[in-house]
């Protein structure tokens, strides 16, 4: 527990960074970054990706080491050699990627690296007893013998805090902490922070999710090009001002202006349910022009339907339709055939090849195309590269490794991988996740492109803003079931909320 | 190889176009080399610092014996790796779909032994070929086995083919119960021996034209850069319409007729088959690709580097004998050389 502050003669005894400074090779990523987190507050940490928020993040946490620049803390001087050495004195980060054992229990990983021993064995006894006192702590009730794997994302986030908090961390940096949580589980992190704080802990908190951070935050800095820009007193600012900041150029409007839809219907599903129930009974169509977005909380089957629909995964019953012609879903190959496109919610892990280069990725799909009698030539692949990489404005090089992309254009170089076929129906799951707010603004506008060139879209997000700034109509999803379809006149937060709850 | 027989390798590779478009002899000349080199840049990709370590080593034997730099060594070296080369380049298609298949060197003795027993007078007398599609084809059903238990039992690759080798090498020695069959026709052994236009045995040829073959297939051909995908994401690349089981089972199977058909080259050379042969086989050959430059989680690797990771062994065997190092020693170079390969990749990679 950190002494109270009034009772110290520094200012107070938090952190303090000042003029941190760090290059790789010639690209300077943080110049002259200076703020401080007083004990007990919630500091958040906004910028585009690249803005250098992970860099600082990092050196604090003890990852990386900075080229200048001090920091101090608890009225020390701190420069951690290493992770381990952060967590001694107290300053722990949650990654966005968590970095849990998942064939170990909750309370292994809690207490990895320094299980409890007796007589030279593991006390299971009291490492359980322990884990489960932390795990009360955050009110969550889970058995410390459960493995991690058999978790929910959610759920294994909290087994990361746990395990924070038995090293006595005094500061957690929490990085895109709700990138994988659906609104209760958002609340319930909330919750946990604010009784944390309470306790006198102190927090650095960085997020896409900017509407979350007038709720959280006492205090807000803002980033860009490795400089901060603007640090706010409090956390109430408006959104546009932020974003106006963190991009450094004024935002006209987030969502793009819809066309009205026309009248051919492409995609009709018909009673569609899942061998595991995880969706059910699920019917609705998509006209050309028109775009569907699918709202619903994390685990309301929304991913596990549309990848039904593009043949990802099996069903039990019901049928899909396109443009008429019932399209026979025994794989992702059949549906591709009948025009059906998906644009997966884990993209590093589905949707691009991440050592192979923009031009091979953009081929995977597209040998039929590229390589009409199957042979593949270089210049073919190139050529086809970068008519893709200049209808989506990708920035990057054919020959250039997906790895070396920020987010935004990975998920562009995954839709110009479809955009040539033409398909007919276009879904993309999760489209903007973990992708910063001025490339949003650009997937957004493909989005709303790839409806006005006549196809049928399929939004499915947990950002409620997004889906219901993007959709033409709504559907909302709540544990598997259909619960309605929202015009976007009648479409608002509250009723897409009341409805993804019931 | 000669430098125009290269050459036109490297034209041929290219369609010939680049070379095509130019009247001027001198240009003409000129685009052929800028596309040899181009070509063969691309053909070796990544495997600069195994072709490093082949020149060194090259070198240095040249330098310390009177007899690596001759003809009749450089012959004999191509002679000693041709059974290794042809179960490499299967191997690399296996390793670069993110498998492994540990039961070649069973394979190969099981389909050594099909053959003996279809074609040898004191066994089933029914001639050569028939006894050498007989191999190929039980050797490629075993690859297919591994495939199916892969794609369909979803068993891991590593425990699917660990399997193969135990049957393989079972079934192997059941045919005869464990003996040997001697004696072949004599056209069937000049294969490896009879060294046409003075230096190209029939065996070492079919292992060069295997290798163009699959260089090609797997840099030009649609289905050669969907394993790329495989390798590099299995989900990937079936969210992108790749048939990612049927291409495992594929090669797997051709994997398995490519250790069968080393196996005959071995009988040609032996003029015998017996149940033991290619013991460990398996690991020289996962060695040679992993030098290569290959990468064991897949997405990585190209038959260029696997030839030189092929060659870099068969080099350092005969230069070890030339130098009269003993057997044992031996080994422990050639663990310390693939040590070093490997982390020298490794330390590149993460200096980029």
């Amino acid at each position: 527990m950190s002494p109270d502050p009034r009772q110290t003669e520094s200012p107070h005894n938090g952190l303090f960074v000042s003029g941190l400074c760090k290059s790789y090779g010639p690209v300077q990523v943080l110049a002259d970054a200076s703020f401080e987190v007083r004990p007990g507050e919630v500091v958040a940490l906004l910028g585009e990706n690249g803005a250098g928020k992970s860099t600082v993040s990092n050196i604090i946490a003890g990852s990386t080491k900075p080229d200048a620049g001090a920091i101090t803390w608890r009225g020390k001087p701190y420069s951690p050699a290493s992770p381990a050495a952060a967590i001694d004195a107290g300053v722990g980060m949650i990654h966005q990627e968590l970095k849990l054992l998942p064939d170990l229990s909750v309370a292994e990983n809690v207490y990895v690296g320094r299980l409890p021993m007796r007589g030279g064995r593991i006390d299971r006894a009291a490492m359980n007893a322990q884990a489960s006192a932390q795990l009360k702590r955050l009110g969550l009730d889970v058995s410390p013998e459960r493995k991690v794997r058999t978790l929910r994302i959610a759920a294994q986030q909290q087994v990361e805090i746990a395990k924070a908090l038995t090293l006595n961390a005094e500061l957690l940096i929490f990085d895109e902490p709700t990138a994988a949580l659906g609104g209760e589980e958002t609340e319930l992190l909330f919750k946990q922070i604010r009784k944390l704080k309470a306790e006198g802990m102190s927090f650095i908190y960085i997020s896409h999710r900017l509407d979350e951070i007038a709720e959280i935050a006492d205090r807000v800095v803002v980033m860009r090009d490795g400089r901060i820009v603007a640090r706010h007193e409090r956390a109430d600012i408006p959104v546009r001002t932020v974003v106006e900041q963190m991009v450094g150029r004024s935002v006209e409007r987030m969502f793009p202006q819809l066309s009205p839809p026309g009248d051919q219907t492409l995609l009709e599903v018909e009673n569609l349910s899942s061998p595991e129930r995880s969706f059910n009974n699920v019917s609705f169509s998509v006209r050309a022009g028109e775009i569907l977005g699918i709202a619903g909380l994390i685990g309301a089957g929304r991913t596990e339907l549309v990848r039904a629909i593009a043949g990802a995964d099996p069903i039990s019953s019901g049928s899909v339709r396109v443009a008429g012609k019932p399209v026979h879903l025994n794989g992702p190959a059949a549906a591709i055939k009948a025009g059906v496109v998906l644009v997966p919610e884990d993209r590093k892990a589905q949707g691009v090849v991440l050592d192979q280069t923009i031009g091979e990725n953009l081929a995977f799909g597209n040998f039929d195309h590229v390589a009409p009698k199957g042979w593949v030539f270089p210049k073919a692949v190139q050529k086809f590269a970068e008519a893709g990489i200049s209808r989506l404005g990708v920035k990057g090089k054919p020959n250039q490794a997906v790895s070396k992309l920020s987010g935004g254009n990975q998920q562009k170089v995954i839709i110009a991988k479809w955009v040539p076929r033409p398909p007919k129906v276009f879904i993309l799951d999760e489209p903007t996740r973990g992708i910063d707010v001025g490339a949003r603004a650009a997937i957004y506008d493909v989005i709303a492109d790839l409806a006005r060139s006549g196809m049928a879209v399929v939004v499915v997000s947990s950002d409620l803003e997004e889906v219901l700034g993007l959709s033409h109509r709504v559907l909302v999803l709540s544990r598997g079931r259909q619960r309605g379809i929202l015009d976007r006149s009648e479409a608002s937060n509250v009723a897409v909320m009341e409805l993804a709850t019931s | 190889m000669s430098k125009s027989g290269r050459r036109a390798i490297a034209a041929s590779l290219t369609g010939g176009d680049e070379v095509a478009v130019s009247n001027d002899a001198s240009d003409l000349k000129a685009g052929a080399q800028a596309a040899t080199g181009a070509k063969l840049s691309a053909l070796f990709a990544g495997t600069m610092g195994p072709l490093i370590g082949l020149v060194l080593l090259c070198l240095a034997l040249t330098l310390t014996t009177d007899t690596f730099l001759t003809v009749r060594n450089i012959l004999n070296v191509l002679d000693q790796i041709t059974v290794l080369g042809i179960m490499a380049i299967g191997m690399t298609l296996v390793i670069l779909i993110g498998g492994i298949d540990l039961s070649v060197g069973s394979v190969l003795a099981l389909a050594a032994m099909v053959m003996g027993f279809v074609a040898h007078p004191d066994y089933l007398n029914l001639g050569m070929p028939a006894g050498i599609v007989a191999a190929l084809v039980v050797a490629g059903l075993c690859g297919l086995v591994s495939g199916l238990l892969v794609t369909v039992t979803k068993l891991p690759p590593f425990i699917a083919t660990l399997a193969m080798m135990s049957v393989a090498r079972g079934l192997g020695n059941m045919i005869t119960d464990g003996s040997q069959i001697v004696g072949f026709p004599d056209w069937f052994t000049s294969l490896s021996i009879t060294r046409h236009f003075g230096f190209l045995s029939v065996t070492v040829g079919l292992m060069i034209v295997l290798a163009i073959i699959f260089a090609i297939f797997l840099n030009y051909r649609a289905t050669g850069r969907s394993l790329y995908a495989i390798g590099g994401s299995a989900e990937v690349a079936r969210l992108s319409g790749i048939p990612v089981k049927s291409l495992t089972n594929w090669v797997y199977a051709i994997c398995g007729v490519l250790a069968g058909l080393a196996g005959i080259v071995l009988a040609a050379r032996l003029d015998s088959v017996q149940p033991s042969s290619g013991l460990g086989y398996e690991l020289d050959t996962i060695a040679a690709v992993v030098i290569g430059g290959a990468s064991l989680s897949g997405g990585v690797g190209s038959i260029g580097g696997t030839a030189v990771g092929v060659l870099i062994i068969g080099v350092l065997r005969n230069g070890l004998n030339l130098l009269g190092v003993s057997p044992f020693i031996q080994q422990v170079v050639i663990g310390v050389v693939i040590a070093l390969a490997v982390a020298t990749d490794t330390w590149r990679r993460r200096a980029q």
